[in-house]
């Protein structure tokens, strides 16, 4: 998609009037202090070579238009750099409001596919990036330390915390295996 | 006499699990700058905050406090040499300790597991336990094996210091710190366009769509070059490393053959390692990513080793 493609006018369809103030409550306290400058979208590297545009998702949540935002592909392409958090002239912090927006579109089903297998993964073996084969042990051999880290890897009483964290948190069904 | 350093060691995910010659240049380091690491037994997954964070605010700050909790127990402030894990572990200690509401709520969480967050340690870097705490005036004393003449790309990556009202660590749009940190060495600095711009890979674009993660980095080679080039690439997270060094194997696949990159990438604990004088294969230097893939090796004459 082009940036011309991203220009046409917001179609204004059905409007959540709670969805502001769901955004403030995840993590997005400051969106209202947007005026619509662009500095953010201006500084953004996901925005130089994709459709993602950080001043575009602020404005739709801003009307309330909470299903264009959670649905859209393009708000997976923030890198969570921050640079547009330092550069905002009005303190939105745009990083933490895509984040909170994230937030709702995964609690409301919207979550990648390779998304859900990481966070699986940190449910089975306590790690993001496990030491999932023995080549990496041997790997770890190789440089001179011993075959397992003291983390989560040789600790299965941590992997069993954090399952029971998540839980309590409701984590471990938001990332299930939908039953087909 | 005063007491030794000590901190208590958050290795995280890619450190220990994929990049292990940064955990041995750690230990070598921070040894000869007489500063202790403790092991972290049992620390998770810190988890990754741009994945974590963005898909569920509890369970993120729940999970990163839980190792926090481990820290609180010895008693030791947490020092980490990732941009990621540094980011959870310092974002959730700072967030819990002046949001009221999340703390309550992720304390009701490890109270599942009979833990309690109560704010008591501090997060660090490796660059701030070796800038603020060793200080470069003792970093400077272990230089054994200046890297005079070497051309070294920074890249500092986000989180260490942004967002830098909140971080309150270096002006993020002129960091210096980072940089005095790696001219210790006498590596000769080679500023480019996309210095101070992401690698790509976080917030979860590296596993949602690796060709736009790549497509970042590809950038800031491009820019690197149009400097005149540079002969190492220092950066102090790990994911900035997996992208910048196993990422120029992926570019090559991704963009074509006429994009092949031959950089070496080294973490700043690797590139201390070698100016304190270390041989390369006490922390396996070689054992990077991009070498195992390609079946090659450090450009050893580049890097003014082993002439």
């Amino acid at each position: 998609m082009t940036s011309v493609e991203e220009k046409a006018p917001i179609d204004i369809d059905e409007v959540d009037r709670d969805f502001v103030q769901m955004i403030k409550r995840t993590g997005g306290t400051n969106i209202q202090n947007c005026y619509q400058c662009g500095t953010c979208s201006g500084s953004c590297p996901a925005g130089a070579r994709t459709n993602y545009l950080v001043r575009g998702i602020i404005r739709k949540a801003l009307l309330g238009l909470k299903e264009q935002c959670i649905s859209a592909p393009e708000l997976w392409y923030c890198t969570t750099c921050y640079t547009c958090t330092d550069r905002c002239p009005q303190d939105v912090s745009p990083t933490d409001v895509i984040k909170a927006i994230r937030n709702i579109a995964v609690a409301e089903g919207y979550m990648l596919e390779p998304h859900q297998k990481v966070a699986q993964k940190v449910l089975e073996a306590g790690h993001a990036v496990p030491l999932d084969k023995e080549s990496w042990e041997q790997l770890r051999m190789k440089v001179g330390l011993e075959p397992k880290p003291p983390n989560a890897s040789s600790h299965p009483e941590a992997v069993e915390e954090i399952k029971r964290i998540a839980k309590k948190t409701g984590f471990d069904k938001l990332v299930a295996d939908k039953e087909e | 006499m005063t007491k030794r350093p000590s901190f208590i060691h958050f290795l995280g995910c890619i450190i220990p699990h994929r990049y292990p010659s940064i955990q041995k240049a750690t230990e070598i380091v921070f040894e000869d700058l007489d500063m202790e690491l403790l092991p972290m037994e049992g620390a998770s997954c810190c988890p990754a905050p741009g994945v974590f964070g963005s898909f569920d605010r509890v369970t993120w700050a729940s999970i990163a406090a839980r190792n926090l909790t481990i820290a609180e127990q010895a008693k030791a402030d947490v020092t980490t040499g990732c941009n990621g894990c540094f980011a959870s572990l310092w974002d959730a200690n700072h967030e819990l300790k002046h949001d009221e509401e999340l703390r309550q709520a992720v304390n009701e969480a490890l109270a599942e597991v009979g833990r309690e967050f109560k704010g008591t340690i501090e997060v660090t870097h490796y660059v701030d336990a070796l800038y603020d705490t060793a200080g470069l005036q003792k970093i400077r004393k272990h230089v054994v094996r200046p890297m005079t003449g070497v051309r070294m790309a920074l890249h500092p990556g986000c989180h260490w210091m942004r967002p830098k009202l909140v971080k309150q660590k270096d002006d993020s749009e002129k960091p210096h710190i980072f940089r005095e940190l790696c001219e210790a060495t006498s590596a000769e600095y080679v500023p480019y366009k996309d210095e101070l711009m992401c690698c790509g890979a976080g917030g979860a674009v590296r596993t949602a769509d690796l060709k736009v993660a790549l497509d970042f980095t590809k950038q800031k080679f491009d820019s690197i070059l149009a400097a005149g080039g540079a002969d190492m690439i220092v950066t102090p997270c790990p994911f900035c490393e997996l992208q910048l060094d196993a990422g120029q194997v992926e570019i090559q696949k991704h963009f074509g053959e006429e994009h092949t990159y031959t950089f070496d990438v080294l973490h700043v604990s690797e590139l201390l390692a070698l100016a304190f004088g270390h041989e390369p294969e006490e922390f396996g230097l070689a054992t990077h990513l991009q070498y195992m893939q390609r079946k090659s090796e450090p450009n050893w004459e580049r890097l003014g080793i082993k002439i």
